[in-house]
Parts: C-alpha cells; sequence; structure tokens
C-alpha cells in the first residue's frame, strides 16, 4: 500500500560480470582447455556440507526440498563429513563457543574448498551486532570467504543466486595459479583481526 | 568361538562418543557426549552453548517493539508464537485490549505456523528414521503455508508481523481464500502422511516402546508440549490458561498415555488435526476493524513484574518481564520449552542402543537456538 | 482460582509465609534458607501439590541477588510465584531445588552461569553455555558486567 519499491531497468541488473576480470588471459591453449574442462566439472557438482546453525539453517533446507530444488544446478548433495564436501555454506550466526569449531571444519575440508556466508548473522553479525558478549560479527573473521548473501534468513531464490555467482567464479580459475585467498589463509594473513580472546589473537 | 569372545569383548567395552556439534542429525549445533557400553547407552551429557547469543542480555537494551524482533530468532519454528507472547505481556502490562480483529488473525496465524511446524518435525523426524521421502512430502506442503505467511506478513519465516497493540499490517485480501484452500488440501494429504510414514514397520519398531518417559517424571523435567502430552501430562496452555481466542473455540488437547516415541509422534499428528479444526471455526467470522490497537509511540511499561505463557509448537514458551518504568526492560527472561525439554534426554535415552538416540532426539523435536538463546 | 483461598490453604501448610502485593499471581517472599522446605512443603502438600516448576529466573537487583520461582500445580492448576532474596553479592550462595523438580538442574546451571549464584549440593554445577570461551570470566548478566573487547554498545 505505502511501500513503493523503486523499479530498476534490465539494463542496470546486470550479473556480477566483475569476476570474468579475474581470469587470467592468454597462456598455453592446452591448459586453459584443460582449465576449462575442469573447471565445469568443479562448478556443477559442488556439494554442500550440512552445516546449519540456526534459521537460515531452514531456508537451506527448504532451498534443497521440493519447490526449489538446487539439485538443478548440481549442488546436490548434502555430505555429513567435511572431508566429502566442496562448499560449506554457513547458514546462521556463529558464536565465540562455536567459531573454533568452524574453523576445525574448514580445515578438514579438502581443496578447493569454497565458502558461502548465508544471512545477516554469516555476513556481519546481523541482528546480533550490538550489545552482545558472545556473537561473532561475520564469519569473514573465521574464515575466509567466497560469496555473500544478504537476508535474515535470504529467500532460497537468493541462495540459489549465490551458489550461481559461485559457480561463475569457479569457472574463472586457474589450476596454474594458488588461489591469493588460500594462499594468505595458509600464510596466516587472513582471516583479519578476530581475537578469540584478550590476550592472544586468533591463529 | 573366537569370534564370540572378540563380539563379546566389544560389546562390553566402555566407549566415549561425541556427537556433534556439526552432526547432521543434532538438528543444529547440539553436542552430546554419549557414553556407551557396547552399543547400550549409559550416559547422555549434552553440553550447550553453541549458539548461544546472548538474546536475554540484548534485550535489556532494546525497547519493547525492537525485542519482538529477536523473539522470532529464538524458535524460528514457531515465529509467530513466540512474538504473541511477547505483545500480550506487554499489552497486558499496560493493559491495552486489542481489537478482535486481532485476535481471530493472530490465533489463526498461530494455528498455521503450528502446522508448518509440525510439518518441518514430520520431515526431520522421517529423516533421522531414514526415510528421506518425507523431507519432500512434508517441506512440499509446508511451502503453501509460507506463501500465506508471505502474502501478508512479507515473510517467509521470521515474520514479526505482531506488534505490541496490534499487527504490523493488515492480512491480504486473499487471505481468507488461500486459507481455506490449504486446509482443504491439507486435509486430503495428512492422510497419506500415516501412510508413508506411521504405519511402516520399521518406523513403529523404532519407536514404539523407546525413550519411555513417565507422567510424574515428565513434570518434574518441566516437560511441555507434545512430547510432554505423549506422556499423559496435560500442559496444554491453551486449553489451561487460555489466551487470545482459545477459550472460545472448540479443540481437544491430545493425549496419550505411552510416554514412548510413537506417543510424541502420535500428538503431534494429532495436533495438526486439531489446528485445523480451530482454523476453521475461526477464518469465515474475522470480524472488520482495526488491525492495531492506538499505541503509543514510545512504550514504556509500568513498574512491576509481568509473565505471559503461551503453547508454542514445542511447548510451553513463557516471558518474564521485569520494569523498573523505563523503555527498555530491567530483566528480560525467557522460558524456552526445548531446554527443559533437553535435560531429559539422559533419562530418555539411558540403556537404549546408540541408533535409538537419534530417534528420541528426533521425537523431541528440538531446535537449538531456542535453548541456547 | 480466587488468590484469597490459595492464600489460606497456604497459610494452612506454611504459617510463617510472607505474601508480597498483589501482582498476577499470588508471590511469596522467603530468605534463601527456607527455599528447600518451602519447595518440599508445597510439592507434598495433599491440599496444594505444587508439582510443576516452569520458570526459573536469576536477577541482580541493587542491593541483592533474587531467584524467582514459578510454579503451578497440575492437578489444581494453581500458580504461585516464590522469590528467594540473597543478600549477600560478594558471595552469592543458595540451596539447590534440583532433586525436588529435576528441571532446576539446567535453570540452576544456567543462573549459575549467567549470575555466579552458587547452589548448594548441586550434582553437576558447571558453566551451561559459557565454559569453553577462554576470557569468559565474569557472569554478563550482572548489572556491573562490563567487556570492552567483545561489546559494541549502542
Amino acid at each position: 500500500m505505502g511501500i513503493k519499491i523503486k523499479s530498476m531497468k534490465k539494463n542496470d541488473f546486470r550479473d556480477n560480470d566483475t569476476l570474468e576480470l579475474f581470469k587470467q588471459s592468454g597462456g598455453n591453449v592446452l591448459i586453459t582447455t584443460l582449465d576449462e574442462i575442469v573447471n565445469w566439472g568443479r562448478s556443477n557438482s559442488i556439494w554442500p556440507l550440512t552445516f546449519a546453525t540456526s534459521c537460515c539453517g531452514i531456508e537451506m533446507m527448504a532451498t534443497g526440498a521440493s519447490r526449489h530444488d538446487f539439485a538443478r544446478f548440481g549442488i546436490e548433495v548434502y555430505r555429513a563429513s567435511p572431508r566429502q564436501a566442496d562448499v560449506i555454506v554457513v547458514a546462521g550466526t556463529i558464536v565465540r563457543k562455536m567459531a573454533p569449531v568452524l574453523k576445525r571444519l574448514y580445515d578438514q575440508m579438502s581443496d578447493p574448498k569454497y565458502v558461502i556466508a548465508m544471512g545477516a548473522c554469516a555476513v556481519s553479525g546481523g541482528p546480533f551486532y550490538y550489545n552482545t558478549y558472545s556473537v561473532v560479527r561475520g564469519v569473514e573473521h573465521v574464515i575466509p570467504v567466497d560469496v555473500y548473501v544478504p537476508g535474515c534468513p535470504p529467500r532460497p531464490e537468493a541462495l540459489l543466486y549465490g551458489v550461481m555467482q559461485l559457480q561463475r567464479k569457479i569457472k574463472s580459475e586457474t589450476m596454474r595459479l594458488t588461489r591469493d585467498r588460500d594462499r594468505e589463509y595458509a600464510e596466516g594473513t587472513i582471516p583479519p583481526k578476530f581475537k578469540l580472546s584478550k590476550e592472544e589473537d586468533h591463529e | 568361538m573366537i569370534e564370540d569372545t572378540v563380539i563379546g569383548s566389544i560389546e562390553q567395552q566402555e566407549y566415549t562418543i561425541n556427537m556433534g556439534p556439526q552432526h547432521p542429525s543434532t538438528h543444529g549445533v547440539l553436542r552430546l557426549v554419549v557414553s556407551l557400553k557396547g552399543e547400550i547407552v549409559t550416559q547422555v551429557k549434552p553440553h550447550l552453548g553453541y549458539i548461544h547469543r546472548g538474546i536475554e542480555k540484548m534485550s535489556e537494551s532494546m525497547t519493547y517493539p525492537q525485542i519482538v524482533h529477536l523473539t522470532d530468532r529464538l524458535d524460528y519454528l514457531s515465529a509467530h508464537i513466540n512474538n504473541h507472547a511477547l505483545c500480550l505481556a506487554v499489552e497486558n502490562a499496560l493493559q491495552v485490549e486489542v481489537p478482535e480483529r486481532v485476535k481471530y488473525i493472530r490465533t489463526i496465524m498461530d494455528e498455521l505456523n503450528r502446522i508448518a511446524s509440525h510439518q518441518l518435525w514430520w520431515c526431520s523426524f522421517g529423516m533421522d528414521l531414514g526415510a528421506l521421502t518425507c523431507f519432500f512430502y512434508g517441506l512440499r506442503d509446508r511451502e503453501y503455508i509460507l506463501d500465506i505467511f508471505e502474502e501478508s506478513c512479507g515473510s517467509r519465516l521470521l515474520h514479526s508481523y505482531y506488534t505490541p497493540g496490534g499487527l504490523m499490517k493488515d492480512i491480504h485480501p486473499g487471505f481468507q481464500k488461500r486459507v481455506k484452500d490449504f486446509i482443504k488440501y491439507f486435509r486430503k494429504v495428512l492422510p497419506e502422511y500415516d501412510q508413508l510414514l506411521t504405519g511402516n514397520v520399521i518406523m513403529q519398531e523404532r519407536t514404539r516402546g523407546i525413550g519411555n518417559i513417565t507422567k510424574e517424571e515428565a513434570i518434574s523435567y518441566g516437560f511441555t508440549g507434545p512430547s510432554g502430552r505423549g506422556s499423559g501430562f496435560a500442559c496444554d496452555v491453551r486449553k489451561h490458561h487460555p489466551y487470545a481466542l482459545y477459550d472460545k473455540v472448540d479443540f481437544q488437547e491430545v493425549l496419550y498415555h505411552e510416554g514412548d516415541s510413537l506417543a510424541r509422534y502420535q500428538v503431534r499428528i494429532g495436533e495438526m488435526w486439531e489446528s485445523m479444526k480451530i482454523i476453521e471455526q475461526l477464518i469465515d467470522n474475522i470480524p472488520e476493524g482495526d488491525y492495531s490497537a492506538k499505541m503509543k509511540a514510545v512504550i514504556k511499561l509500568p513498574e512491576g513484574e509481568y509473565y505471559q505463557r503461551v503453547e508454542a509448537a514445542r511447548g510451553e514458551f513463557g516471558v518474564y518481564i521485569l520494569s523498573d518504568g523505563g523503555k527498555t526492560p530491567y530483566r528480560l527472561k525467557l522460558r524456552s520449552p526445548n531446554f527443559s525439554n533437553l535435560s531429559a534426554i539422559d533419562l530418555l535415552a539411558r540403556n537404549f542402543k546408540i541408533a535409538d538416540l537419534i530417534a528420541i532426539g528426533g521425537s523431541l523435536d528440538l531446535v537449538i537456538p531456542d535453548i541456547d538463546r | 482460582m480466587n488468590n484469597e483461598v490459595l492464600k489460606e490453604k497456604i497459610l494452612a501448610v506454611l504459617p510463617k509465609a510472607e505474601f508480597a502485593p498483589a501482582g498476577q499471581w499470588l508471590t511469596i517472599t522467603l530468605p534463601k534458607e527456607r527455599i528447600r522446605s518451602y519447595c518440599q512443603t508445597l510439592k507434598d502438600s495433599p491440599e496444594l501439590r505444587f508439582d510443576f516448576l516452569f520458570c526459573q529466573t536469576g536477577l541482580d537487583l541493587a542491593d541483592q541477588f533474587q531467584v524467582i520461582y514459578h510454579l503451578e500445580s497440575t492437578e489444581f492448576r494453581y500458580v504461585i510465584v516464590l522469590k528467594a532474596s540473597i543478600p549477600n553479592k560478594e558471595n552469592p550462595e543458595i540451596d539447590t531445588v534440583s532433586d525436588i523438580y529435576r528441571t532446576a538442574e539446567f535453570h540452576e546451571r544456567e543462573i549459575y552461569d549467567f549470575f555466579g549464584i552458587h547452589f548448594k549440593q548441586h550434582p553437576d554445577l558447571r558453566r551451561i553455555f559459557l565454559d569453553e570461551i577462554s576470557d569468559m570470566i565474569g557472569h554478563p548478566f550482572r548489572k556491573d558486567y562490563k567487556d570492552e573487547v567483545n561489546i559494541i554498545e549502542r
């Protein structure tokens, strides 16, 4: 009634083309072709880990169920073990007690591994940003994130869009180079600034 | 001979197994440390706090209309009902009488929410027992309710539709028709649930006589909701301490006396029928009128204590407010049903096999953010 | 159920009970030493049968701690509120009721976690939510709790 959503021209609503700019141009014909094959395979069979801490987990279940069915896009089988999973969809709030567990889960996953931060809590702490003593304000303080899906909770369509963005990102990878993110994570320069205790920084 | 001794020694050995916090059948981030003798559970120790967000502490620096949004995020599957508890507590404190129309809409929304919650429980309970088909059937039907919510509240899961004094917005013009269509559809579909799972031999074997709790123990452990009513504990707040329109509608308190997982299962299936009955009695009679009472822009509760109990999908949900006369509560305590229900898990699972622990956990229908708050 | 009738019934078994001014439910204020005997009497008395503890709340008031017990009788549907005050703020202690009402075991652990109120003879008194966080020294629900690192105030 009183609410109007400003309409957007179709032309303005483009997919995130900047991802393609990451793509390394030039190089060996054989390797780039091989890259494409490998990336095609990887991006169309992303297996998520069943990791849901709170409300967003229900929307993640709804995304996997009858109406929305994200198996259409190859993100198919929920894996209970991190060792078999390719992507961890962090669905819900991460609190300080859970943060070391999440980090351990991420470390147990085999490369290449991807992270989708689903929902306001995983993106930034969301509704639990102020005045609370136990919430980690954004999962990026614990593990590096590939795709952020905002919303509280995001609609299943939003998660699907996020997954498709991840697929685009995977398609622009090359196997010659280690991803900057993985290297930085191994070196310990990311994740930044999160403190698990007053005395020592989070390792 | 050798095999016998080997198996015998395995059966006698004592183990301690850690389940969770990341485990597919703990419905979130519950962590159970299970002591076993062979396959038999000797002790279950729940470790909580992996999703403790300090909501009660946050509430102490928030105004009452703001806290409504936090109550959604406790038991996200009965978001409407949790909102209802806080709104009622504030309204009772201010002695505001909400319009009849609001009471009708709130009661209908609560019951729709209860059905949606039990549908999701049915999905996950089936999955816990290894029946994946339930997942697709249950969530298929749940989407119809979510569509109804979405039309009126603008959100699928966390609605924050109730405000102190009334509702955020009026219902969608097509609300009544959509609800009636859904009830017609669901009356046809719910017997399918029975055909698919209730009569199943494996399901019966895995739930009958498993996870027993007597009525006295249930009361002592504060076991409420469908879990308590499965043991014959008449604890339906809607019946015994009625709020909204529950004293005017005709419905039965579903009671089973066996106290096992199957009884808890049957209570929930029965409640879905009762909820439909309540909705049918109300849906045609929604009176015209305002969708909210006149409230002041800044809500300040008079000094004192206020407690409101409501029947959420998993049991009794309570809000305790201690006000010092300001805009924010001095102390706000949320009595969550799952917290008390979980405290009995050691008693329920003891002397059963470890596989039954999953079935028992499923029959309690735990929502972990509600436990940890 | 009339509060006056209930009051008389309670006075019959607990002649020393002190009632607070009228609120939503009948409220009994008591010193912390009496909590076990009161709970036991209220539960065992055949006229009352308060067997269901549906809420247990900790409170930090200016001069004292309080533990509030919401009791219901599942047979007669009476509800009463017990308020036990703990004047010692340095070293708060109270007797456990977890053997009378089993649900209190978790509730008391929660109150211990949030307020640091020690429950004597509790079978397993550990912090329930905040036990593995290394720098969690204080009890966050006390009004004087400060945490500059983790709390962003608004």
